[in-house]
């Protein structure tokens, strides 16, 4: 019993721990990108980096959505008679809810992961002592330029993303079920309200970007100098973001006041 | 422990009863030496001695259990991070496997930290990149990534940007494992050079008794529970069997294998299956 309580007491004082350095990290982040001296074009090579490796999933998984969301809704709604209502069903889904969230996933899977490898295995080969040897701090030249541009292309390839769903749900809708072009679109402009849709819409795909930024940066700059530890550091990485993004989906969703 | 440190010139490193421990195993205990300025010291012991962690404890990449570190002139052992990178701008560090940047080219491995010292043009810092590639020997590499070069050149590589912004002290860790004859050569006189020519410091981990004895003015010896330091030719010639043992390089008795007792001998002549 005893040794549970304590094992109990272990885990949660390492939770915190970890929590508080997950937080001094971040700061060590802003510090280093609000601080100089600046470095413009590590930045720029990071969003670039970032948005081509997650470019072509995200286009990819944004047409089948949502010609799966057309199909589904078409075969819903017709039933109903209201056919008509597909353009504002879908673009609420996606625009609300499904371009944000599986936008992070597919960005934490393809881009998280990565980030996380690279750093792990630059503590595995001692790049990052490399580094601070030659006095250069490995959080402005590595980690920060690699987390802010993770916050900068999650919004850009988060519209990417409900921009293809909305293409592939008219493909569906109207190519292919016959639905009116006119009725689809002035549907989906009718019920789409900037404030409440479009701003929420990007303010989750901004803080899915700083959670992926945070939690990838962390866990690949804390890993172990080993094989495992780069394993255990992508593994992680993929974990834990992708149930920060699930859970922070309802606080923003609850705490914006997305209007029905 | 006995303490180890050196007479002969003023030190430029200093170890004052320093403790480290990593998770309760203790690596050092009450460990004191000193390393001589402008001369070079190399660092023996067995494995898991601490040698490497000596290094990074000079270098600040690692912060002592108890005791004091004292690097040219400064005493490193709480030093804050902001006034510790100034200390290790008077450091330069070779690492055992380059750590080079493997995203970037040869180039812009070794202009790196002029850069961000914003030292000089970009003409400039190519002149002083180009001029410390050639110094070790690396012409025409500056385009290639780390990952392209062989061992020998890679290490010649880290060397020119360990060497790049004229360290007083260099660090070197296991400069000559995995290296073939030449290549070793090769970067045993470079070091030579380095320190001859520019005075530099240096302190050296290294496996390699034969480079050892060339190259070394002290040796610090790691033994359990104690370290010992001398010139070589003192400590070669040593009546502890301990410390004379670790130069001995006659091939060892292949008796010391014992066989598990279900193995069946292999007569003489007969290939092994």
């Amino acid at each position: 019993m005893t040794k549970l309580v304590r094992e109990i007491g272990y885990r949660a004082l390492s939770t915190v721990a970890e929590l508080g350095r997950a937080l001094l990290f971040a700061g060590a982040i802003v510090r280093a990108t609000v601080l100089p001296p600046y470095r413009p074009h590590r930045y720029l090579e990071e969003i670039h980096n970032l948005g081509v490796l997650s470019l072509v999933i995200v286009c990819i998984s944004g047409l089948a959505v949502g010609m799966v969301l057309g199909l589904q809704g078409y075969n819903t709604l017709v039933r109903f008679g209201a056919t008509g209502s597909l353009g504002a069903v879908v673009g609420l889904s996606l625009i609300r809810e499904l371009g944000p969230v599986l936008t992070a996933l597919l960005v934490t899977g393809r881009a998280g992961s990565a980030t996380a490898a690279e750093i792990a295995s630059m503590v595995t080969t001692e790049q990052l002592d490399g580094l601070r040897m030659m006095s250069i701090d490995p959080v402005g030249i590595v980690v920060a330029p690699k987390a802010v541009a993770m916050v900068f292309v999650m919004p850009m390839l988060c519209a990417l993303f409900i921009l293809f769903g909305i293409a592939g749900s008219y493909l569906v809708g109207v190519t292919l079920m016959g639905l009116d072009p006119g009725t689809f679109l002035s549907s989906l402009s009718s019920s789409v309200r900037f404030r409440d849709d479009i701003v929420g819409s990007m303010l989750k795909a901004l803080i899915f970007g700083c959670l992926t930024g945070l939690i990838a940066t962390f866990r690949g700059y804390f890993s172990a100098p080993t094989a495992a530890g780069v394993s255990a550091a992508t593994t992680s990485t993929v974990v834990l973001t992708s149930v920060a993004i699930l859970i922070s989906d309802y606080f923003v969703t609850a705490l914006w006041g997305f209007e029905i | 422990m006995e303490p180890a440190v050196a007479e002969a010139s003023p030190a430029h490193v200093s170890f004052h009863d320093v403790n480290m421990a990593f998770d309760g195993r203790v690596v050092h205990r009450s460990l004191s030496c000193a390393f001589p300025r402008g001369r070079i010291t190399v660092i023996l012991g067995g494995s898991g001695s601490g040698k490497s962690t000596l290094l990074r404890l000079i270098g600040g990449l690692l912060r002592p259990t108890g005791g004091r570190i004292r690097v040219a002139e400064t005493d490193i052992t709480d030093l804050p991070d902001a006034e510790l990178f100034a200390v290790r701008s008077r450091l330069g560090m070779l690492f055992q496997g380059g750590a080079l940047l493997d995203s970037m080219t040869v180039f812009d491995n070794l202009a790196l930290p002029l850069r961000e010292r914003r030292t000089g043009s970009q003409q400039e810092i190519a002149g002083r990149v180009h001029e410390q590639l050639t110094s070790v020997g690396l012409d025409g590499v500056e385009d290639l990534l780390p990952g392209q070069l062989s061992g020998g050149m890679l290490r010649r590589a880290a060397l020119a940007r360990a060497m790049i912004l004229r360290p007083e002290i260099l660090l070197c860790d296991e400069p000559f494992s995995g290296l073939d004859p030449i290549s070793l050569k090769r970067v045993e006189a470079l070091l030579a050079g380095i320190n001859r020519r520019l005075g530099t410091t240096l302190i050296i981990v290294s496996h390699h008794i034969a480079s050892t004895v060339r190259l070394a003015d002290q040796v610090l010896l790691l033994l359990p529970g104690r370290a010992v330091t001398g010139p070589p030719a003192t400590l070669q010639g040593s009546d502890d069997p301990e410390i004379a043992g670790f130069f001995d390089e006659d091939v060892p008795d292949e008796s010391a294998y014992h066989p598990p007792a279900d193995h069946e001998p292999v007569p003489p002549g007969v290939p092994a299956a």
